[in-house]
């Protein structure tokens, strides 16, 4: 790969393995003013520290789950500090929201690809502060004029007379100074690692050789594992249960009846397993016992005939659709999603008369800390929190249940317990993304060109059932990407209706987006088609009041050849959309087998996140949302019958594999604006690219996903 | 009654029951976290070791099975960590949450070492077991070719 001449393998591989042992200690206690005063360490806040041999230590607050946190958090504080990025090491900051809250949200919890963009100017400010101290340490030192000095990384230079000192040397001195709260942030050319490329990640050497340190590989002396059996219906209770064999397996130590079932603890998890097996529980099945798919589907089509709340309403859409014109209209539906973080869901808690510990894969630190406080009856300030990796996020590590799990169980056996979850209980037991229920109404004039625009929601409302919205107001999170699409059309009315069955709901990477992208861009799609214009010349010409979705849909049409020939059998699609601060456009080149079955060929994306931190990482979280994207619109599924998950594994729930893989080029395009997100803004054009390319290609609309193979045979 | 078997090169006696599978005997019992469970029903590759060279999934096979054998972990398959894949892996900067990247380079050093210089459709082939659920495919796929072409280099 492209390197930064001033960057050596060596110094990256030394840091990384700086990183690894931090993992594996992993504990640290958050800096306060005792801290401050250390000697021989300059720590002027509470996300770098420097001491006396130079070395730069970086407390990184944003779990790493893949996305690189680990390496931008350093690299922006780093560049501002004009560190050397060879002496650079990395902490996992531990739950306090006082010193590590996100400065947007004012919560230590990490979702809505938020890292880079929430954090960006704080952590700018906090390396600059450093960097101006070291300059008027230096200053004092030498007694010349602060302007007179400059620095490079790890030192301070004063060219009229060339002497130097290096920032170790400058830290007893720095300590000494009033921190300055509005330091001068460096220009954009003056970056040395924000925005360039060939800045290798920290976490991955550890990532190749088995060091990594995830929460299912937490060591804790005299620690249990745990395997909890879950009432297969969502909201079920334990009735009664009979642990006789389960005790009598070998290894079993306990089983003990906690919030989300029955827990099986043992000295190993294969013995916990096999007393979960033995295990006889009667459940209390609860009001979803009868819930089934298709009851689910069959009611939110009722439903929708029903008005909802108006999330948007310009001009006047009815009466646009009641004029005589032409009128377009479509259903589109999407199921229930599981997540699949590859490690599975667990935790590891320590509960201790007044104080507990836990080790945990979170993305939420500081709301796992609160949960652990409450269920341990301890002050939120006696409970550690230690952020391991993660493998995997997506949104669903910060739910609380497997944190629950773990802390009650400990609790229970009076021991540190590490809980275990199966894949099994992965996909049966998660938080899944809503399935929804969508009707689509246009009215096109003579010439194609919309009038009016009339979409109606069915589902339910994530944050309501989190109760982080009021019932009876419109969900924010369902409608993200239907109320705010792009195009310049003059009458335009969305409206939402509640439905919640009770399934467990949560946020899935990209959210609202990822659905309501699919179905808007399907459905304008389908207005160009009908209209017998070009799909990407009929977006452009209602972009007129969007210029950075017109951008990224400009930039990906041109990188994928949009408009030249491709091969006999080949079609491409292409779709647009805004999502967590960033601008996001797909073609997709697909062609299908005579089963039915869809190749995805090639993938070119036009990605616009404002400033580009991590080039590197902005491809890589487009390639693997596109992954993420086509897993789900080639084969998600999930299904319920008896008010049971009916998928348990890779085999029912199946992900997508290297072979089906598409080559995904990413084209950056750089708008100079405010950063914007990356970890869910690759997903929501992926499917409406596909099934685009697909009507393309087969003259098949795919208005409901996962796409059905059988609509696309030929006989 | 415990059940002898050299784990990168040490011998070492596993005080497990026979069925329990290989994949928790490494991890709990011999403490070797690298190789990991996602599935354990043989449908991710997570788990993948070598049994005597030839790639396994460790969560389906009964420890006894290994009784006698060689096991290499992803903590055995360099001493330093240098393996080709594995500077290739550095190099095309291939893992995300690096969950599935031990089994994935398990995988792909079984391969190389059958088929120096693979094919994409040998790398399809090899590593269909193999799961990334952060869709890290197209650097797989770099990386092992970078690194058949490495170790090529390097016994010339
Ligand atoms: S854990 Fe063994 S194949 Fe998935
Ligand atoms: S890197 Fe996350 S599952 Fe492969």
């Amino acid at each position: 790969m492209n390197r930064n001449p001033k960057i050596t393998r060596r110094a990256l591989l030394k840091g990384g393995a700086a990183l690894g042992a931090g993992l594996v200690i992993g504990f640290r206690l958050p800096l306060d003013a005792a801290a401050q005063q250390t000697p021989g360490v300059f720590a002027p806040n509470q996300w770098l520290k420097i001491d006396r041999d130079g070395v730069v230590t970086i407390t990184n607050s944003v779990p790493e789950m893949g996305q690189g946190a680990m390496t931008a958090t350093p690299m922006i504080i780093a560049d501002e500090l004009d560190a050397d990025w060879g002496k650079i090491r990395i902490e996992q900051a531990p739950a306090n929201p006082k010193l590590y809250a996100n400065p947007v949200t004012g919560n230590q919890a990490y979702g809505g690809s938020r890292g880079v963009r929430d954090h960006l100017e704080m952590w700018r400010k906090a390396g600059a502060a450093a960097r101006q101290m070291l300059k008027q340490a230096a200053a004092q030192e030498w007694n010349v004029p602060e302007s007179e000095l400059e620095t490079e990384p790890g030192v301070v230079i004063h060219r009229p007379s060339g002497r130097r000192l290096m920032y170790g040397q400058l830290v007893d001195k720095a300590s000494q100074l009033p921190v300055p709260q509005n330091p001068v942030l460096k220009t954009k050319d003056q970056f040395r690692y924000i925005g360039k490329e060939g800045i290798a990640r920290l976490d991955i050497p550890v990532k190749t050789d088995g060091r990594a340190v995830y929460g299912m590989d937490v060591k804790v002396p005299g620690m249990l594992i745990a395997s909890i059996e879950r009432c297969p219906v969502f909201g079920g209770k334990v009735q009664s249960f009979d642990a006789t064999a389960a005790k009598a397996v070998a290894g079993v130590r306990h089983v003990v009846q906690v919030s989300n079932g029955v827990a099986v603890v043992a000295t190993n998890f294969w013995s916990a397993l096999q007393g979960r097996r033995a295990l006889k529980v009667t459940w209390d099945e609860g009001a979803l016992a009868p819930l089934t798919s298709a009851a689910i589907s069959k009611q939110y089509e009722a439903m929708s005939r029903q008005a909802g709340q108006v999330a948007r309403n310009e001009g006047n859409a009815e009466q646009a659709l009641g004029a005589g014109g032409k009128v377009v209209e479509a259903v589109y539906q999407v199921p229930f999603l599981e997540h699949a973080c590859m490690e599975p869901m667990n935790a590891t808690a320590h509960v201790m008369p007044d104080s507990v510990t836990l080790w945990v894969p979170t993305q939420n630190p500081g709301g796992h800390q609160a949960l652990a406080a409450k269920l341990a009856g301890v002050p939120v300030e006696r409970v550690e929190v230690v952020t391991t990796l993660l493998g995997g996020g997506f949104g669903r590590r910060g739910e609380p249940d497997f944190v629950t799990d773990a802390v009650e169980t400990s609790k229970a056996v009076n021991a540190p317990v590490k809980v275990i979850w199966t894949r099994e209980d992965d996909i049966q037991h998660g938080f899944y993304r809503p399935a929804t229920y969508n009707v689509f109404k246009a009215a096109v004039d003579a010439n194609g060109q919309p009038v009016a625009w009339w979409h109606r929601i069915v589902g339910p409302g994530i944050l309501i059932q989190k109760g982080r919205a009021p019932k009876g107001t419109i969900d924010p999170a369902a409608v993200e990407g239907a109320r705010n699409h792009p195009y310049d059309i003059p009458n335009i009315r969305v409206e939402w209706v509640e439905k919640d069955f009770g399934v467990p709901i949560g946020f899935w990477r990209s959210v609202g987006s990822s659905q309501n992208a699919f179905i808007t861009e399907s459905f304008i799609d389908e207005l160009a088609h009908a209209a017998g214009k070009d799909p990407y010349e009929y977006r452009r010409a209602l972009l007129g009041k969007a210029p950075r979705h017109l951008a990224v849909l400009d930039a990906a049409a041109k990188g994928a050849g949009w408009g030249t020939p491709l091969p006999a059998g080949r079609a491409r699609g292409i779709a647009v959309a805004f999502s967590y601060g960033s601008y996001a456009a797909h073609v997709a080149e697909v062609s299908v087998a005579p089963d039915g079955g869809v190749r995805v060929h090639r993938i070119v994306c036009a990605i616009d996140c404002g400033i580009a931190v991590y080039p590197n990482q902005v491809r890589s979280q487009m390639e693997g949302g596109a992954i993420y994207a086509l897993t789900a619109a080639l084969y998600g599924k999930i299904t319920l019958d008896k008010g049971r998950v009916q998928q348990s594994n890779f085999h029912d729930y199946p992900m997508m594999r290297i072979a089906e893989a598409p080559k995904v080029e990413t084209i950056i395009v750089d708008s100079g604006q405010a950063p914007g997100g990356l970890g869910e803004p690759g997903v929501p054009p992926v499917a409406p690219a596909v099934t685009n390319a697909l009507f393309a290609l087969t003259g098949k609309r795919i208005r409901t996903l996962p796409i059905d193979r059988d609509l696309l045979k030929r006989a | 009654m415990a059940i002898p078997v050299t784990i990168n090169g040490r011998q070492q006696q596993l005080d497990v029951p026979n069925e329990m599978p290989l994949l928790w005997a490494i991890r709990e019992a011999a403490g070797l976290t690298g190789t990991k469970y996602a599935c354990g029903v043989a449908q991710c590759g997570a788990c993948t070791v070598h049994l005597d060279g030839q790639p396994v999934r460790a969560c389906v096979t009964p420890t006894s099975a290994a009784r006698g054998r060689r096991v290499t972990t992803i903590e055995g398959l360099d001493a330093k960590g240098e393996h080709p894949l594995q500077k290739a892996w550095v190099e095309e900067q291939v893992p995300q949450c690096g969950y599935c990247q031990s089994g994935q380079i398990m995988s792909a050093a079984a391969l190389l070492a059958a088929k120096p210089s693979p094919t994409d459709a040998d790398i399809d082939a090899a590593m269909a077991g193999n799961i990334c659920r952060c869709g890290t495919y197209q650097r797989i796929r770099a990386a092992i070719h970078k690194a058949a072409a490495m170790k090529k280099a390097g016994t010339r």
